[in-house]
């Protein structure tokens, strides 16, 4: 390998990659727990088939739109590396071959549009929906990738390498992008029949827990990975996103024990993810006790920002808006209050002397990435709403997307009745058991 | 004959059973069941949402007996499912106008 090779380092990320690749199948029990008995399979199959289509775009056109050269004024990739060819298996980022990178940030391009899925659970189609996650990943996440991601010694994206707005793994990019994008989408296709209304509890409390313990558990690759090195930035971005998710667990929990009399499973589940959507931006420039504030702040705030829904009339059917793009606006902003300027970056908080230029950076990230993927998602989603059509019909939405979408059910509760079902038809091979189902 | 029907909690089934058997009752039906009385049911909270549960698990008890004995067993019944809490439940009986063992076809107070 080439000068400058470090085989630990490649040997973190990778690791660091396959960790946060787990997590989109995690988010997917995550949502898959807290939506009706009816569309549960639906849910779980709207983040895997993400999986699936980011990857083979992310190698056809993803990779060089978000990480090719930049084609002009830090805004999108140019076409060097159509189909990933051109990259030599020698060639480094930083210290770690370029294969190595591609793979990791493959696996944040995958999530991303998978979170939006919970803000319209129980009734998009499903070829609507992987349409619009080809389309998205393409207008949406590809150009802010490379905004926020790509640097080149100044001739980067415009947002971080330009602009100097602190985006450590992905509090704009992922979570503000996703949670405005839900938040369009929930605008477009509507509410759910019976919104406000009938009861929508989850059907799976343990789902949920199960795939938050493993979104927390593929956050670390997440966040320490994004210091693409085993050292020292990668260990304090490890230790700050288990310190703020923590405390984020605290946050949500208190203020429900307040608001609501009880401390729920759901929140604190949904706690710590607002924590780790919190510190996602913040990681790699603020110190533990900065973390602490961001996840207690984070958790308190996205508790309370669940009920706007209600206030509004826009049904974000999981929360999409709450816990990410509140979450997400909550860390990016607070780098400008928390950032130490030593800890990754150099860039100074508020509150350790660096005055309020960073605040103001990292609001211009924040309302751009906002404004962007809410306008694009918006027109996206109309789109499709008017020419296939995004949203199931009404029978469909009451009587289970799962069986008119996948020809499935999540779960067999036939007790009773079960010898009337319709049974498959034997195989002409075994007729010996047919003879014997016969007899009976 | 009679039907006694007992909608009681789910905890005083043993009790219950006990004090059948202990009454001479050859056998009975239990069904898991829902319901609420005047106490309503309870409140769930997710992510601040509050859903009012009013239906809360109880157990339902069929019993076929002689015409005779049916106000004893309903004291018995009553007497093994009662806790003195909001919540207990309701026994009621109903005439039966037969029965019929499946397995020999007896009729009437025969087939018990």
């Amino acid at each position: 390998m080439p000068d400058g090779f470090s085989a630990g380092d490649t040997a973190f990320v990778f690791i660091c990659a396959a960790l946060v690749m787990l997590m989109t199948p995690g988010l997917a029990f995550f949502y898959g727990g807290m939506v009706r008995v009816k569309s549960t399979l639906n849910m779980l199959v709207m983040s895997f088939i993400s999986l699936a289509i980011v990857t083979v775009l992310w190698v056809l056109y993803g990779y060089t739109l978000a990480f090719g050269p930049d084609a002009g004024a830090g805004l999108i990739g140019n076409l060097d590396y159509l189909g990933m060819r051109g990259i030599d298996l020698n060639a480094l980022t930083g210290t770690i071959p370029v294969t190595g990178f591609a793979a990791f940030q493959l696996m944040f391009a995958i999530i991303t549009p998978a979170l939006i899925s919970g803000a319209i659970a129980d009734r998009a189609k499903f070829a609507a929906w992987s349409l619009f996650v080809a389309l998205w990943v393409t207008v949406v996440y590809f150009p802010v990738a490379h905004w926020v991601f790509f640097f080149d010694g100044g001739n980067g994206g415009w947002l971080g390498d330009r602009n100097g707005v602190i985006d450590f793994a992905g509090g704009t990019a992922v979570h503000i992008n996703a949670g405005a994008a839900g938040l369009a989408l929930a605008l477009v296709l509507g509410k759910r029949i019976g919104f406000k209304k009938d009861p929508m509890r989850p059907h799976n409390l343990p789902l949920v827990m199960l795939g938050s313990g493993l979104l927390w558990f593929g956050w670390f690759g997440f966040n320490a990975g994004s210091a693409l090195a085993a050292n020292g930035v990668a260990g304090m971005a490890f230790v700050n996103t288990q310190v703020a998710t923590a405390a984020a667990v605290l946050g949500w929990l208190a203020y429900e024990k307040i608001k609501h009399g009880a401390f729920t499973t759901l929140g604190a589940a949904s706690g710590a993810v607002a924590g780790l959507v919190a510190i996602t931006p913040a990681c790699g420039s603020v110190s533990p006790l900065g973390s602490i504030a961001i996840g207690l702040i984070a958790g308190a705030l996205c508790a309370a920002a669940i009920s706007l829904k209600y206030k509004f009339g826009f049904d974000d059917s999981l929360d999409v808006v709450g816990v990410h793009l509140v979450g997400g606006i909550v860390g990016s902003l607070l780098i400008g209050l928390f950032a130490t300027g030593h800890v990754g970056q150099t860039a100074s908080g508020l509150f350790y002397g660096g005055g309020l230029g960073q605040l103001g950076k990292q609001a211009l990230g924040v309302a751009v990435v906002l404004v962007y993927s809410f306008v694009l998602s918006w027109l996206l989603g109309q789109a499709i709403q008017k020419t296939i059509g995004f949203r199931v019909s009404e029978d469909v939405e009451v009587s289970g997307i799962d069986q008119a979408e996948h020809a499935e059910s999540a779960y067999d509760f036939t007790a009773v009745g079960a010898s009337l079902a319709r049974t498959p038809a034997v195989p002409a091979a075994v007729p010996a058991e047919k003879t014997e189902v016969d007899a009976r | 004959m009679k039907l006694i029907t007992a909608v009681i909690k789910p905890h005083r089934l043993d009790e219950v059973k006990d004090a059948l058997q202990a009454f001479g009752v050859h056998g009975l039906t239990v069904t898991e069941a829902n319901g609420y009385g005047r106490q309503r049911g309870h409140t769930e909270v997710y992510r601040g949402a509050e859903y009012t549960v009013d239906l809360v698990p109880k157990v339902r008890i069929e019993i076929l007996v002689d015409d005779e004995d049916a106000e004893q067993l309903i004291d018995v019944v009553v007497k093994a499912a009662r806790t003195g809490k909001i919540g207990d439940g309701k026994v009621w009986s109903i005439p039966v106008e037969t029965a019929v063992r499946v397995r020999t076809g007896e009729r009437g107070p025969d087939a018990l």
